[in-house]
């Protein structure tokens, strides 16, 4: 059987702190200027699929109680 | 010794008719459910007699009416699949039941199989209507206005553990493990306190601790008894407090920590008293709390987190799996486990690529940061929904799957697959096989029996009251011996 994959995990610090302390404040705002344009990048898409009429199409998805 | 966790989901779809006035949600689920076709498959019997929802684990038949539809109506409304699942309509949705499986890798992959089956009927259904009429599914658990539908888990059990034991240990478990199976929510309903974000669809509608209902006055803890199986050896423990998940690794977590319990309790291996002094008002309170650090009482006095909680029954797995021999998936279900509770205490933005409930809430709020929206926002309310949505180009979760920026457990080859290929080492091989092979003379069809009826003769009914036989190893000799039907029934009675 195949094993598991994941394409992203988190850091995992043994000591509990947050980001890996080797991280300098420069390397950390460039990531952080990444991860913005990451995010940018993906609100982007969801912008582009996203229903038009979100206020109707809300108001009108309603559903019979099942279990 | 626990007895092998063989499990299986049943999931109930939300379904809307986009441009359609007089959209009838029975009428529309019956259209779906029959739209997906598989050869020679349509004109088989669901078996009723096999059927009883009404008998209690605590031991009592309630009084009710048992439902069974006449032959039209019954062929109508199910669907046997060749990958031993079942789909069909249960009251106003579209629900799908996967395959009886062993393992939680099986589980993602049939239970995401049944995603892409309801996809194609949905859109064989959708080309059946009017133009610009288009079916809609989503794979969620709540309108947002007090309606739900269900995302019930099964479990097989061993009989000889009380169900007095199962509620003493289960009850705490299941309130906390919402920090990692919720599927996240925009607001509140049912009359529960008002919150912005929570982290399940389905907390908000529990209202009692144990008992029979699965459509009101919800419980935590179902007592149906009705083990699909030898009732003398088994029982099906039907768990269905948790949530429709998107997310595989969710989806992974969530049936392989709830089998490990199971399993220890089964082996008397939870000697630790983890009993909640109020789990209904638990399970809100723990659900309506983003940070995870809200303490709930416990019977004896402590306050804990629900992440504290799980750590103990974490503890209690990793020393009950230390004496055993275990598999490599049991193993990567501690480990995951372990690494998901870690971040909860952390910070649970940490899991925005695993956990669903974190998946939805960091992709809304990405959003809301760059549009400048507020939780009311209706944009918001919809980005909610359409997390869920079955369309590939729409669907707000296959679009973050697409990305990359969620973790799988399965391929999408695999799960393409298990659209038509049964598990093998259950005896939903068997049912799957028998399908495949004798279409035209399977008669009727349930989880622990299989009819045929050939020609004039009687039809012919064959039990399967042991889960795990009729899996490959142990048929796949007499189907190949049996060219037809009749020969299959020959070959059983020599």
């Amino acid at each position: 059987m195949a094993e598991s994959t994941q394409k992203q995990k988190p850091k995992r610090g043994s000591d509990g702190e947050g980001t890996g302390s080797g991280e300098g404040p420069q390397k950390l705002a460039k990531k952080g200027a990444e991860l913005k344009e990451e995010m940018d990048a993906l609100v982007d898409e969801i912008d582009e699929v996203l229903e038009e009429n979100a206020e109707e199409f809300v108001k009108n998805y309603v559903q019979r109680g099942g279990q | 010794m626990a007895i092998p966790k063989v499990m299986g989901t049943e999931i109930e779809y939300g379904i809307t008719v986009r441009n359609d006035r007089d959209f009838d949600p029975i009428a529309s689920c019956v259209l779906l459910v029959n739209a997906y076709r598989e050869e020679h498959t349509s004109r088989i019997l669901w078996d009723y007699d096999q059927e009883n929802p009404l008998a209690d684990a605590r031991g009592f038949q309630v009084d009710g009416e048992k439902y069974t539809p006449n032959q039209q109506e019954n062929i109508a409304r199910n669907k046997t699949l060749v990958n031993g699942a079942r789909y069909y309509v249960d009251h106003a949705h579209p629900e799908y039941s996967c395959p009886e499986v062993t393992n939680v890798r099986d589980l993602v992959l049939h239970e995401k199989a049944g995603e892409r089956v309801v996809e194609i009927s949905r859109r064989e259904a959708t080309a059946l209507l009017p133009p610009g009429a288009q079916i809609l599914l989503y794979k969620n658990n709540s309108d947002r206005k007090g309606n739900s539908y269900g995302s019930h888990e099964n479990y097989l059990m061993d009989r000889r553990t009380s169900f007095k034991q199962i509620v003493e240990h289960l009850m705490s478990f299941l309130v906390t493990r919402q920090v990692y199976t919720g599927a996240g929510k925009v607001g509140s309903e049912n009359r529960a306190h008002p919150c912005d974000y929570q982290l399940t669809q389905r907390a908000d509608f529990f209202e009692t601790e144990v008992a029979l209902d699965t459509m009101v006055k919800r419980p935590i803890i179902n007592t149906r008894d009705e083990p699909h199986a030898d009732r003398e050896k088994y029982r099906r423990l039907h768990v269905i407090v948790g949530d429709s998940n998107m997310s595989e690794y969710t989806i992974y977590l969530r049936n392989g920590a709830t089998a490990l319990v199971l399993s220890m309790i089964e082996d008397g291996a939870i000697r630790k008293d983890l009993s909640l002094r109020d789990p209904v008002r638990a399970i809100k309170e723990i659900s309506h709390d983003a940070t995870c650090k809200r303490e709930v009482q416990l019977e004896n006095g402590k306050k804990l987190t629900a992440v504290q909680i799980q750590r103990e029954f974490l503890e209690l797995a990793l020393q009950y799996t230390a004496s055993r021999p275990i598999d490599a998936i049991t193993r990567d279900v501690l480990a995951k486990w372990q690494h998901v509770l870690e971040c909860l205490e952390r910070d649970p933005m940490l899991l925005a690529g695993e956990i669903d409930w974190v998946i939805k809430k960091a992709m809304i709020e990405s959003f809301m940061e760059k549009k400048g929206l507020d939780w009311e926002s209706s944009q918001v309310q919809m980005l909610d929904l359409q997390y869920h949505d079955l369309r590939p180009d729409k669907g707000l979760y296959y679009v973050l799957e697409r990305q990359g920026r969620v973790a799988r457990i399965v391929t999408d080859e695999e799960i393409a697959a298990a659209v038509s290929e049964p598990p093998e080492d259950t005896r939903a091989y068997f049912r799957g096989q028998c399908l495949k092979r004798y279409p035209g003379e399977v008669f009727g069809v349930n989880w622990d029996s299989i009819s045929f009826g050939i020609g004039d003769e009687p039809i012919k009914r064959v039990l399967m009251g042991e889960p795990l036989k009729g899996s490959k190893v142990h048929v796949e000799e007499l189907l190949e011996a049996s060219p037809t039907a009749a020969d299959l029934v020959k070959n059983l009675r020599a």
